[in-house]
């Protein structure tokens, strides 16, 4: 009668809750899986559009599309452009979208659309990417002299790749430009020249399309921002403000192309932007995706329609078990049936508790009656429960006749209880009840009851549906927990109660 | 009195709670595989023969449905008996017949008639397995009525006493008496509300009585003060009770024993899962004890030993 050593099973238990927590959080974060039910979540559909006069020859247009832009997720991305061929090309980093047509005159239109929602979580576009060389740029007198003179000034307060960006944007939007200045200002558009003369200083820049998103907006242009490489990663800039980081609402269309647009075979190409948000639970967005990673392989959404119903409601079960072994290991209740319990609470949260309640009552004390008259037929054990099963269905039906006909659609819900479990419960009542008396009926009956309520309760909570079935992966933490309770040695509550008079004692 | 106590003081007082029963106690130091042996009477009985530990007297064993007819022929044999279901439990479906009136009334301990008819469906609700554990189809024993020495019977209201004695590791630790009253018609069941009386493990003498686990001095329908009870015979029956560890090898079982008249003390049957009422008849908790043979570290080999260690060091 040797104890095992009980270090290997508190292990498992520990792995096993925290496996299903890490397992849940990771899925969380991954897939984005809601914690909470009802969790609504941005999503914003933009749509590019391209107007351009084609010329009557073949026409071949290359957009650049967003492709992992900083804080947002791309949930979908398709093109509307009748008579044209499209594709999404990948071609080194650089995502396309690509429209193409044998001949087309006239004034052509095509449309691409993109949905994102916003994605805080997401670190990808911190990794550290390895450093590009600076672009070569020259520069001809007097700009040239004009260029050092800023660039040594920008960088006599400067310390980092940071700071001289942050300087050289302060120098240039002074409100009283000097001659150098001025003079550069003059001679090109700003945020070019900003990315020339930050590379000529040897820190690789940028220029990258921005799109304010903001509700119901038509004809949107991209604004430049300012992308400088640090060493580590791009930094993005607010080239007239010289604020670091992107704004939340700003997306990056573009970071990495050299062109946005490139239009063959047609000519005055433009391209707008509209855009609109919408609002979809969390779960729907996190559930349209789930397949495409490997931790969506958990996820029961890949089921058949069917089954998942199913899968709904036993999932529930362990909730009706840990509550069942939580009321009779810690609390001590006691209930006729182990886990009649749990039967019972199942039913409950098909018919909703109180009508539930009801019809459970009423066939329970109406069997409990007939019961009584069949005791005195002296009939076999197995052919009275028969019996007893058969009449149970037999005052299921009539209740929900006369519920049905007396206007009471919860007269039906009856039928949702499991017949061979209320015959079984109205025969141990029986006997129970002319063993031990009413008083013992009474309190295991509404022992069960009581733990039937309380699991309904926690079985029926939104919480409890939404994180039993996205997160199966918790019922390992459930599992820890049950298999922790088989080892309370502790008193039990209601023997706090039992043993009061122990006080007593000399 | 107020009607909580906190667990600590529980602890203290030594009690044993029922979580720390059944992982520490029952499911350390009993083998699943016994189970069986205690918890089906018949072969208790069989068991028991075989260690020399007397048992009331079987007399048939009803078997198959077809049987149950000639019970009649057979029962007519008899003047008193008691029909079991062999695996039932806590006692259900035990029907004790004191005695025959004319060719077909038989006379309960209560003094209530039944019929002939009455026992058959009896016998056949106990065939179909009502009492037996998870309904599985049992048999039925009859077996000699006891008739407990007029010493004992006159404390209790009808019903037979018997004595609980909890057996750790062979050594007999804890013991009381079950006195059936009124309110628990006649079976010697505390919950119902019998009596329950704890015995000296030194001496057999009474010590303190407990009914709905409330102190009382005197029998509730005897009048009969309770602590004049002193069980005879006390170290044979501790030896017997000893015994029982060597036939079954289940290292913690409650022993129900009965003092009859002519027989002397008698094994009623076996619990592989004994109840924690005993405690509060006694008034002491079985913690300590339960330790005490915990931390023995040469125990005794004959029950005779045992039971002697087990008066001295337990004894009040």
């Amino acid at each position: 009668m040797k104890q095992r050593s009980r270090y290997p099973f508190y292990l498992a238990i520990f792995l096993f809750i925290a496996g299903g927590i890490a397992l849940a959080t990771a899925r969380h974060v991954k897939l984005g899986i809601p914690w909470l039910a009802g969790q609504q979540q941005a999503v914003w559909m933009v749509e590019a559009r391209i107007d351009f006069e084609a010329v009557g020859e073949e026409v071949l247009v290359s957009l650049n599309v967003p492709d992992n832009p900083p804080g947002f997720r791309v949930l979908s991305q398709q093109a509307a452009s009748p008579g044209y061929g499209f594709s999404l090309i990948e071609d080194s980093g650089d995502l396309r979208a690509e429209w193409s047509v044998r001949e087309a005159s006239g004034p052509q239109t095509l449309y691409f659309n993109v949905q994102l929602t916003p994605n805080e979580a997401d670190n990808s576009n911190n990794a550290p990417t390895p450093k590009p060389q600076p672009e070569a740029v020259f520069w001809e007198e007097p700009e040239a002299t004009a260029v050092a003179e800023v660039l040594e000034r920008a960088a006599a307060k400067s310390a980092s790749p940071e700071s001289m960006t942050r300087e050289l944007i302060k120098l240039m939007q002074t409100s009283d430009p000097d001659q150098n200045i001025s003079l550069l200002l003059n001679s090109e558009s700003y945020v070019p020249l900003l990315r020339r003369m930050l590379n000529h200083a040897g820190i690789p820049a940028r220029v990258a399309d921005g799109l304010k998103l903001e509700d119901a907006r038509r004809l949107q242009p991209l604004r430049p921002f300012l992308q400088i490489h640090n060493g580590e990663r791009w930094l993005t800039f607010h080239p007239e403000s010289g604020q670091q980081g992107l704004p939340d609402d700003v997306l990056l269309w573009r970071q990495d192309a050299l062109s946005l647009l490139d239009v063959i075979g047609g000519e005055d190409s433009q391209i707008s932007f509209s855009m609109l948000q919408q609002t979809v639970p969390a779960l729907q967005l996190a559930t349209r995706e789930g397949g495409q990673n490997g931790l969506g392989l958990l996820s029961l959404y890949e089921l058949p329609i069917e089954e998942q119903g199913m899968f709904r409601m036993l999932l529930l079960l362990p909730l009706g078990a840990l509550m069942v072994a939580f009321m009779r290991i810690i609390i001590g209740v006691r209930t006729s049936g182990t886990f009649m319990p749990v039967l019972i609470a199942v039913a409950f949260v098909q018919t909703s508790l109180v009508p539930g309640l009801i019809a459970f009552l009423s066939v329970v004390a109406v069997g409990l009656l007939m019961r009584g008259y069949l005791s005195s037929l002296n009939l076999l054990l197995v052919s009275r429960i028969s019996a007893l099963i058969i009449l149970v269905i037999a005052i299921t039906a009539g209740f929900s006749i006369i519920g049905y006909q007396m206007g009471f659609s919860t007269g039906m819900t009856v039928t949702f209880f499991p017949m061979v479990i209320l015959a079984w419960t109205i025969e141990r009542m029986s006997i129970l009840w002319e063993e031990d008396g009413a008083r013992e009926v009474m309190i295991q009956g509404s022992g069960s009851l009581f733990v039937a309520i309380l699991a309904y309760l926690l079985m029926d909570a939104p919480l409890a549906r939404h994180l039993t079935f996205n997160f199966p992966e918790l019922h390992l933490v459930t599992f820890g927990l049950i298999l922790l309770m088989g080892q309370y040695t502790g008193y039990k509550l209601t023997e706090l109660r039992r043993f009061r008079t122990v006080k007593d004692f000399s | 009195m107020r009607s909580w106590i906190s667990p600590l003081r529980l602890r203290t007082a030594g009690i044993l709670g029922m979580n720390k029963r059944n992982v520490g106690y029952i499911g350390r130091y009993n083998d699943r595989s016994a189970y069986p042996l205690v918890d089906d009477k018949l072969k208790t009985k069989l068991l028991a023969e075989e260690f020399d530990i007397k048992t009331p007297r079987l007399r048939q064993v009803v078997r198959q449905q077809h049987e149950i007819g000639h019970f009649g022929e057979m029962a007519a044999e008899l003047d008193g008996f008691a029909i079991k279901p062999s695996k039932g439990s806590g006692g259900k479906g035990i029907t004790v017949v004191q005695r025959r009136e004319g060719d077909d009334q038989y006379v309960k301990a209560s003094g209530a008639y039944l019929s002939l008819e009455t026992l058959k469906r009896h016998l056949s609700n106990i065939l179909a397995g009502l009492y037996s554990l998870g309904g599985t189809p049992d048999v039925a024993i009859v077996e000699d009525l006891v008739r407990p020495t007029a010493l004992l019977s006159k404390f209790s209201f009808q019903g037979v006493p018997d004595i609980r004695i909890v057996v750790f590791q062979g050594y007999p630790i804890m013991a009381m008496l079950r006195l059936s009253t009124r309110a628990s018609d006649g079976k010697a069941n505390l919950h119902q509300g019998a009596v329950g009386v704890g015995l000296d493990i030194g001496s057999g003498q009474a010590l303190n009585a407990v009914q709905f686990n409330r102190q009382i001095l005197l029998h509730p329908d005897t009048g009969l003060p309770m602590s004049q009870i002193r069980i005879d015979d006390w170290e044979t029956m501790l030896a017997m009770a000893s015994r029982c560890y060597e036939a079954t090898g289940l290292g913690y079982i409650g022993v129900d024993l009965v003092l009859d008249e002519t027989e002397g003390p008698l094994l009623l049957e076996l619990n592989a899962r004994p109840g924690l009422a005993i405690q509060m008849a006694n008034g002491k908790g079985l913690l300590p004890r339960l330790q005490n043979i915990e931390s023995l570290k040469r125990p005794h080999f004959t029950p005779e030993q045992r039971a002697a260690y087990a008066m001295t060091t337990f004894g009040a």
